[in-house]
């Protein structure tokens, strides 16, 4: 019997690899026309640019496409499409920024990233054919993890800029390495918690219906724990630190499903950044620009206001529910609107109504990556797609909710959108050992031999 | 350009930007429901639900749920290939238990009926509250207990 036989023979999951190659086609189609709207809204013509750039987008995520299908042929269908899509609508903003002559918008480097991000998808996809190769490596990853937190600290390494330590100066270029740094904690996280989890999930007392874990459990919350709140005090960088922290709390429920270890992890950060607020003068102003933006002398002050803020909600104001259309804001009057702000000056531009769609894109990969945790078959991968899941939504969650003022702004970027080099290679990484773990899992069981006798088939 | 234009653009760019999300939950849509590979041609079209050519004999199992256990709610759709169960890193559904042996259970068809075969474990297999010595037929719900997994199978 021919292998196409068989596959014949045997009912199994569909690749769906044509939906996932029309898809991808309408997201750079889409992507496209945004170029085209952003000229016509400017001055009246189809910008000159707008084929170089399509193009680019589109021969760079054919060649994704076509790594993808040669070496995780079954793999989710949507991952791909979803995260061209909001890819190219940062790209298009970030390049309608630049025509508006923002200083440090520049859409060519972007588009430069986005091809060093395809490039580092492709590579991971190509060398980690196993991603249980990682669960072996768990101590290993939370050194490396904790080591490129560790990093900007270091003396004449770290740089300093606009308020945080979060850089690294190597060569010409600057790198975040927390980027890097929260990927290999939460294969660290999720790897430790494969081990550890009965412990964790069973011993302890039943206190007024919650399930108190023991004392000494408390051990890694606790280390996990003063990292953030060392990332807090010593780089100031609320975003990194919150992410961190909360990644941990969600693999820990994940893992154990106990709700004791939710309210303790959020005891614990409340009660963390409070005292951070009481005691270090950065936390303490961003505590008060979400409380009082509107207030004047916040609103005047030079370094660490509100004016940035509110500057992002005028914008979405103006905006309202259709937007004013591609080109026709002025989203260059929000400051950094081009890497933090990215999502108010789209939100001037495109509208409530734009701005719900991209969030829909957002929870599309985060579903996708839920169910991969889903079907995933052996624990490790369960922990990792849900853990690498929950990071994206909730740095969307943290950047999101800190742009329209629901929680205090930290500066985190929108993953995919913002400008940033860093934040663009590590979120590329992240997608493609989701697509490794959604092609293990919904690739069909080994074919064994029918009378297999003494024979074991491996899936190596 | 007049004005009527650039809204006429900005309002098909959000309009196609929608479309472009509801196509993507269509995808998963079929992907969720219309998963057999055997019809590839009704998949493409959801809203007809003439799924009676693709469906093999009435009563047999297509699915092997997890019902209890760490794994929980993992879903292995049932093929013509046996599936086994074990902490072997090789093996279809990896368990990360105590009380599972690397190789510890077997499930497989024959002639349109699964078995469940215990593959020589140090704690046994159970299928509802009897232990498994021989290769054992398995009906449609009823639980199989490996250390503290429980699956079944179903429709």
């Amino acid at each position: 019997m021919t292998t196409a036989d068989v596959a014949e023979a045997v009912p199994m999951t569909a690749k769906r690899r044509g939906a996932q190659l029309a898809m991808l086609a309408f997201a750079v189609a889409i992507v496209m026309a945004a170029y085209a709207g952003v000229g016509l809204g400017i001055n009246d013509q189809v910008p000159a640019g707008m084929l170089g750039y399509g193009l680019g987008l589109g021969g760079l995520m054919l060649a994704a496409y076509l790594v993808l299908a040669r070496f995780a042929p079954w793999a989710d269908p949507l991952l791909l499409p979803l995260v061209t899509l909001v890819n190219g609508i940062g790209l298009v903003m970030i390049y309608r920024l630049e025509q508006a002559e923002m200083k440090g918008a520049s859409a060519s480097n972007q588009l430069f990233w986005t091809a060093v991000g395809v490039v580092v998808f492709s590579a991971t996809l190509i060398l980690l054919r196993d991603h249980r190769a990682l669960q072996r490596m768990t101590y290993t990853a939370g050194f490396v993890g904790l080591g490129l937190l560790i990093l900007p600290l270091v003396p004449f390494l770290g740089k300093e800029i606009n308020g945080a330590r979060i850089w690294v100066g190597v060569g010409g270029f600057s790198i975040q390495p927390g980027e890097f740094a929260k990927l290999a904690l939460v294969v660290f996280f999720a790897g430790y918690l494969v081990a550890k989890r009965d412990v964790l999930a069973l011993a302890g007392r039943r206190l007024l219906l919650i399930d108190l874990p023991r004392a000494r459990d408390l051990g890694p919350v606790l280390i996990t724990w003063a990292v953030s709140v060392g990332v807090l005090v010593l780089e100031k960088d609320l975003g990194t630190s919150l992410l961190l922290f909360g990644a941990f709390i969600a693999m820990i429920y994940i893992a154990t499903q106990r709700t004791s270890w939710v309210l303790i992890g959020i005891l614990l950060f409340v009660g963390g950044a409070f005292l951070a607020g009481q005691l270090f003068s950065h936390v303490e102003a961003r505590f008060d620009v979400w409380l009082h933006p509107e207030n004047n002398e916040l609103y005047n002050r030079t370094y660490g206001g509100s004016y940035q803020l509110l500057q992002g909600l005028f914008g979405m104001g103006s905006g309202g529910i259709l937007g004013t259309g591609l080109g026709q804001g002025h989203p260059d009057l929000i400051p950094l609107s081009f890497s933090d702000f990215i999502f108010a000056a789209t939100g001037e531009e495109l509208g409530l109504t734009g701005l719900m769609a991209l969030l829909m894109v957002y929870a599309l990969i985060v579903e996708r990556g839920l169910r991969t945790a889903v079907a995933a078959r052996d624990p490790f991968s369960k922990l990792l797609a849900g853990g690498l899941s929950f990071i994206l939504a909730w740095q969307v969650f943290i950047i999101v909710g800190g742009v329209t003022n629901l929680i205090p702004l930290t500066g985190l970027v929108t993953p995919f959108m913002s400008q940033g080099g860093s934040a663009l290679l590590s979120n590329w990484m992240l997608i493609a050992l989701l697509v490794r773990m959604s092609d293990a899992a919904r690739r069909p069981p080994p074919q064994a031999i029918q009378d297999e006798g003494l024979t074991q088939v491996f899936q190596r | 350009m007049s004005e009527l234009t650039l809204l006429l653009i900005r309002l098909a760019f959000l309009a196609v930007l929608w479309f472009f999300v509801i196509a993507a939950v269509g995808v998963i849509r079929t992907d969720l429901f219309g998963s057999r590979a055997t019809a590839p041609a009704t998949v493409r079209k959801p809203q007809k639900p003439a799924r009676q050519p693709a469906k093999p004999k009435k009563g047999e199992p297509r699915q092997l749920v997890v019902t209890g256990g760490p794994l929980q709610g993992t879903i292995i759709n049932l093929t013509e290939t046996p599936i086994t169960i074990g902490r072997a890193n090789d093996a279809t559904l990896v368990l990360s238990d105590d009380y599972a042996s690397s190789r510890h259970a077997r499930l497989f068809p024959q002639d349109g009926q699964w078995f469940v075969e215990d593959l020589g474990s140090t704690n046994g297999t159970y299928l509802d509250r009897s232990k498994v010595t021989r290769p054992t037929p398995v009906h449609l719900g009823a639980p199989i207990r490996i250390g503290k997994t429980v699956i079944e199978l179903r429709k």
